[in-house]
């Protein structure tokens, strides 16, 4: 890929101005890569991220054996792949998953490394959209926000179980905050794909591909999605995504008491 | 005559398709599986043969029908946008439905000829397009495995040319998606639910074993059918 010119000596945010799409590179030796004469660097990788909890914790929702197949081969597999290619192309090291997931989708046009960038991301996301004893109905703004956008809570569970009854193949079904339109809305997505590449702002998803429900429902879509909105889905983490979400979506004028 | 109509709409709703309904519509009907539920194990279990044919298959039948049902009234009311939005449905059951009744037909248990290789016209033709058979399996297993999500990979013949070509399609789309002149010999579903309950997400595994109950006299049959 050519040299690499290294100013270790730049303040980093000078660096990323001088080359925009490269990332700045380490040059500290430590062994040579199959006699080339590129510097050699240091690599990291991205690890498997464990859910905030144990995998036996949503059981009867969703069974022990579902997690370890799940989370410990599949999306561990998703992990290894996702590294496996970030060492062979340089251009790709260095961005968050987040910005790989948008930079690798390539406006519809994937590149190799999107698959596995994309499940990393979704099923770190899913495991952390559900909780042991979850369920039941936000509160606060969540709730308000859902409210204004659907009408009542039970408008909103309709629809997203709808959603996940009419989803054709693989995919998922989001509750997300659309940034252009500042409104919540239920999406759903075919295969791996991520309301991310569209720019907005994931708040609760439920993983639809079959290999998320078959071992504990075998064919029952219709209980799983149920058990989800039920038992599973955490709105705790729909909470604290909303917050950080309001940095990015301005949701209305503020109401501020007059005096 | 409305309590015939009636009577006919009762025996849909059942799924007990007669073949004749509502004014001469034609209904799709489960076909019967050639063999026991646990006659291609250890390839396939026995538990993911009953599931996939009484539940899965079945659902993709009375969702097809459902689907038709509604099509054809809306084509009597002129109701154009309903029938452009019911397309969806009509795509994903009745290929479904297409899909999985040549699945059946092309799975056969070991002592009926399952994993039997190909001879006479197919055979030679396997051999002039990929070299060999196991070529040609491999190629299958490989895109097999190279798809993302649910879909199916197929052995075809382009009747327009004469030519055997491996292809792999979405979701329940059926190989004519991909060109009308192509006619399925051999299918494999790659949908999880085709797999994972015996293999879990170890789908290599899956794409090995099945060649031990593919049916090659069923594909035979197709190609010479084609191509006398």
């Amino acid at each position: 890929m050519g040299s690499v010119t290294c100013n270790p000596l730049a303040p980093p945010s000078t660096r990323l101005l001088l080359n925009p799409l490269k990332i700045p590179k380490f040059c500290h030796s430590r062994r040579q890569l199959h006699g080339s004469q590129r510097a050699s660097k240091i690599i990291a990788y991205y690890g498997l991220k464990t859910p905030p909890y144990k995998l036996d914790a949503l059981e009867p929702y969703m069974s022990k054996r579902t997690l370890e197949v799940h989370w410990g081969e599949l999306h561990r597999g998703y992990v290894e792949g996702l590294n496996k290619h970030l060492a062979k192309d340089d251009v790709l090291y260095g961005y968050t998953l987040d910005e790989l997931v948008k930079v690798s989708y390539n406006s519809g046009n994937p590149l190799p490394v999107f698959n596995n960038a994309v499940q990393v991301w979704n099923h770190d996301f899913f495991w952390e959209s559900m909780q042991p004893g979850g369920g039941d109905i936000p509160k606060y703004g969540v709730l308000e926000q859902i409210e204004k956008d659907f009408g009542s809570f039970t408008n909103f569970k309709e629809k997203f179980i709808e959603a996940a009854l009419t989803l054709f193949g693989s995919g998922y079904v989001w509750l997300v905050l659309k940034r252009e339109e500042r409104r919540l809305a239920v999406v759903k997505t075919s295969n791996a794909i991520n309301p991310l590449v569209w720019n907005d702002i994931p708040i609760i998803s439920l993983d639809m591909w079959e290999h998320a429900y078959y071992l504990d429902y075998k064919n029952d879509k219709g209980t799983y999605t149920n058990v989800f909105m039920n038992h599973l889905v955490s709105w705790n983490a729909a909470m604290s995504r909303m917050a950080r979400a309001e940095a990015f979506v301005n949701l209305g004028e503020p109401k501020i008491p007059i005096a | 005559m409305a309590l015939r109509s009636l009577a006919i709409r009762k025996a849909i709703g059942l799924g007990k398709s007669v073949g004749l309904g509502l004014r001469g519509l034609q209904t799709v009907t489960l076909p019967d599986l050639p063999y026991d539920y646990s006659a291609l194990e250890p390839a396939i279990s026995g538990e993911i043969m009953q599931l996939h044919h009484q539940k899965h298959h079945q659902a993709y039948v009375t969702n097809y029908n459902k689907a038709v049902e509604q099509l054809f009234q809306a084509l009597n009311k002129v109701d154009t946008s309903t029938v452009v939005q019911l397309q969806g449905a009509i795509k994903f059951n009745g290929g479904g439905h297409v899909n999985h009744s040549i699945f059946w037909k092309n799975l056969a248990p070991v002592h009926e000829g399952g994993g039997e290789p190909p001879h006479s016209s197919l055979g030679w033709a396997i051999d002039t397009h990929f070299g060999s058979l196991e070529a040609l399996i491999q190629k299958m297993s490989a895109e097999g495995a190279a798809l993302q999500g649910s879909g199916w990979v197929w052995l075809g013949l382009d009747t327009e040319f004469k030519r055997l070509v491996v292809e792999t399609t979405a979701n329940q789309d059926p190989l004519v998606t991909k060109a009308p002149t192509l006619v399925p010999l051999l299918g494999i579903d790659v949908w999880e639910h085709a797999y994972y309950l015996q293999y879990k997400n170890v789908k290599p595994d899956y794409l090995k074993n099945i060649w031990n109950v593919m049916n090659w006299k069923y594909a035979s049959d197709v190609y010479q059918k084609e191509c006398p």
